[in-house]
């Protein structure tokens, strides 16, 4: 051996033994991820630990992230740590802002981390724990966060860019129009979806109305001690208020024992729509920033803090799962909502594995912050795997509840019956035994007279963490605080996206109205503020009002319908970035986002035809019209025959106009591939970077 | 000890700008003001607009 080679050997003898390490490592992370999928995959009979869940969880995510997150910055995206950012080209100190890479992934994380991968996947676990698992690790590595991921970089590449600009750039006006449409259609049914899952974890329970009844005092005297105290304080001032939301969540157990206080605080579903509507008007259309800001701020400071305890808690305690890998409700007669596990689980579970909506967040705030190219990996890939880990934790807190015991929470009384008796009838008779008792037991636990009918997924979802963390911080004995601490935390924050959200529907159709006649568009002019935060309100509160009115409980229709709108919009989302890449010529990786754009066509579209047509009347709007028009007439039967025809309305349209970018999307790339149209991207034009090794 | 240290500061750091105090921070240093009430009060206005357009998850 020649001197020279030796020496070659010496050298890269350390980088030799990395990479054997680095194999060794990666090969032991491989095998421990397809050991616990397949515990998780094939166990049946008996109970399952969670921390089999959390293992495969971790596992597939430090592989996604390690090999296919590089596999598409490497190869498809050529993420370039050279080129200058928005950020960096366009800093004004407001808006574009050169910001450390952590501190822009925990921004995007609390502003994609909303209750849908909560509630989704607690729906869902009516199918067992299995689909729901799997579909939210393998859509998140394989979709949600690629989706999420490419649409920061285009977004970046185009000075911070929207989805619906984007559209219209990339595939024409017909992009851009129905980007904008599902982007209004999303959040209306959103806020309506939202609205009546806080209705349903709130009705009849004073201690849960009392505890967010006081966060509006809560949030003034936050409002108040940060314009007068210490202006600018707020991570203070949230702990001052949080500290203040727990003493509210014990005040309530006082309220529900005391009569007279009981009575105000316990009110009916249809009352409580109300009040949510009331309020919804006023946060869009009063200037109410002194209410609004610091309950916002309060709200995320629980979410994050929340999210964190749960990881711990689930960590540390590692629950029993007690709900079969499999039931058989795949077969499409679930009680929670109706329809097969195909394509039916795909759209019920949609923020912790793909979310049209991610990409409104990775085209809006976020890639204004980046301070270079690589770090669109990290936030935009890696905040998706994060949420995808709360829709795990959201598995296993609804799986930890003994089935019945989840069903009877989670089962409107038009499915299983009026009474407790019929009801536990009914769900022992599935095979899943739960008594009267037993519920009786655990609403005396939790503090409320029942938890029959409570649907919408937050009371069990609560009911799980309680169980949960009631293992050890406190006993049984502290249940009921757990039980009110995950109902506050869900109907607060859910509180703040439904006033949050009804002023950006507000402002953008106000954007739109200011086409047709200039001063509809400006944003102080009162009338217009006042008759586009009516009609915002108003088609939200349709909804929701529907949904009280439903014997069916409204998840059954309503949530079908956000998931299927929200994944209507991944799909156009997919198509801009198909576009995109087959316009870079990259179109021998398109495969990356061209197979999830036909798996989500696949489950949006056959969902769609079901939820129109499907002769179920448990699952399909037309039939349940039709078995209503043939059944009894009640004075409700003309408005829920209307109310069905309206969602088979909606849910026709927005299919037809994501065909329409579909097909549009289509013709660009047939165009671009056969040479017939010029490939040419919208690119910023490139910079080189100031910003040295390191600065950030 | 040095990266527990350094990992404390860049949760703070997110923290103070998830929770707005960096944005305040470099409000009052854009405009050279010392914070006030009426200093937050100016930056208040000036956030509003952009707040409210920002669209938060479900």
């Amino acid at each position: 051996m020649g001197i020279a080679l030796r020496h070659r050997i010496r050298h890269n003898a350390p980088a030799d033994m990395n990479r054997t390490l680095s194999v060794f490592l990666w090969g032991a992370v491989a095998l421990l991820g397809a050991a616990a999928l397949g515990v998780i995959a094939v166990h049946r009979g008996e109970p399952i630990n969670a921390l089999w869940l959390v293992a495969a969880a971790t596992c597939t995510y430090a592989l996604g992230y390690r090999f296919y997150s590089r596999f598409v910055a490497v190869r498809i995206l050529s993420l370039d740590a050279l080129r200058a950012t928005p950020a960096e080209r366009l800093e004004n100190g407001r808006d574009f802002l050169v910001t450390n890479k952590w501190v822009v992934f925990g921004h995007h994380f609390a502003a994609i981390a909303g209750p849908g991968p909560l509630v989704g996947p607690v729906l869902a676990a009516q199918f067992g724990y299995l689909p729901g698992t799997l579909w939210v690790l393998a859509g998140a590595v394989f979709a949600g966060c690629v989706q999420d991921f490419v649409i920061l970089l285009f977004s970046v590449r185009r000075d911070g860019k929207s989805l619906t600009e984007m559209a219209k750039e990339e595939i024409g006006r017909v992009g851009g129009f129905v980007a904008y449409a599902a982007v209004i259609a999303i959040i209306i049914i959103l806020l309506g979806v939202a609205a009546l899952i806080v209705v349903n974890a709130l009705k009849d329970s004073p201690w849960g109305t009392f505890t967010i009844a006081m966060t509006i005092p809560i949030a003034l005297l936050m409002g108040l001690y940060l314009r007068r105290i210490r202006p600018g304080k707020v991570l203070e001032v949230s702990i001052l208020g949080f500290l203040l939301v727990v003493l509210a969540i014990w005040g309530g157990q006082w309220c529900s024992l005391h009569p007279a206080m009981a009575r105000i605080f316990t009110l009916r579903a249809p009352t409580l729509a109300i009040l949510i509507i009331i309020y919804g008007f006023a946060a869009s259309a009063l200037p109410v920033w002194l209410l609004l800001a610091p309950r916002d701020y309060l709200s995320t400071f629980v979410k994050l803090g929340t999210i964190a305890l749960l990881a711990v808690g689930i960590v540390a305690l590692h629950p029993t799962l007690h709900m079969p890998a499999l039931t058989r409700f795949i077969d499409g007669t679930g009680p929670v909502f109706a329809g097969k596990i195909f394509p039916f689980a795909f759209i019920t579970i949609a923020c912790g594995a793909v979310s049209g909506f991610h990409s409104l967040i990775s085209s809006g705030t976020t890639p204004k912050l980046i301070a270079r190219e690589p770090e669109t990996r990290m936030v935009g890939y890696g905040a998706m795997m994060a949420e995808s880990a709360v829709a795990i934790m959201a598995i296993t807190a609804a799986c930890v509840l003994q089935p019945g015991v989840y069903f009877a929470i989670n089962s409107p009384a038009g499915v299983v019956g009026q009474t407790a008796a019929a009801a536990t009838a009914t769900i022992s008779s599935w095979g899943f035994p739960v008594t009267a008792a037993d519920m009786q037991a655990l609403a005396h636990a939790v503090g409320e007279q029942t938890l029959f009918n409570r649907t919408g997924g937050a009371p069990a979802f609560a009911v799980g963490m309680a169980h949960i963390f009631s293992q050890s911080l406190g006993g049984e004995t502290v249940m009921a605080l757990w039980y009110h601490f995950a109902v506050m935390f869900e109907a607060l924050f859910i509180l703040t996206i439904l006033d949050a959200g009804t002023r950006v529907a507000r402002f953008m159709v106000q954007d739109a109205l200011g086409h047709i006649y200039a001063p509809l568009g400006r944003t102080s002019w009162y009338p217009s503020i006042l008759a586009t935060s009516a009609l915002i309100v108003g088609a939200w509160g349709y909804f929701l009002w529907q949904g009280v009115k439903d014997p069916l409980g409204g998840i059954n229709s309503l949530w079908p319908l956000f998931g299927i709108a929200n994944q209507l919009l991944a799909t156009v989302a997919l198509c801009v970035a198909t576009t995109i890449i087959i316009k870079m010529h990259r179109a021998r990786y398109a495969a990356v986002t061209l197979i999830p754009l036909i798996w989500l066509v696949a489950v949006t579209f056959t969902a769609s035809w079901h939820k129109v047509f499907d002769p179920n009347p448990r699952v399909g709007f037309l039939s349940q019209a039709q078995a209503l028009a043939a059944g009894p007439a009640t004075s409700a039967t003309a408005r829920l025959i209307f109310n069905n025809r309206l969602d088979a309305a909606v849910t026709g349209i927005l299919v037809v106009m994501v065909a329409l970018v579909l097909i549009e999307s289509i013709r660009q790339w047939m165009g671009v591939l056969s040479g017939s149209r010029e490939a040419k991207v919208k690119e910023a034009p490139f910079v080189m970077t100031r910003l040295a090794e390191g600065e950030v | 000890m040095n990266r527990l240290i350094q990992a404390v500061r860049i949760v703070l750091a997110a923290l103070r700008e998830i929770f707005d105090e960096a944005a305040y921070t470099r409000f009052l240093r854009r405009r050279q003001m010392q914070s006030s009430r009426r200093a937050y009060a100016e930056f208040w206005r000036e956030r509003e607009a952009a707040q409210a357009r920002r669209p938060r998850c479900c």
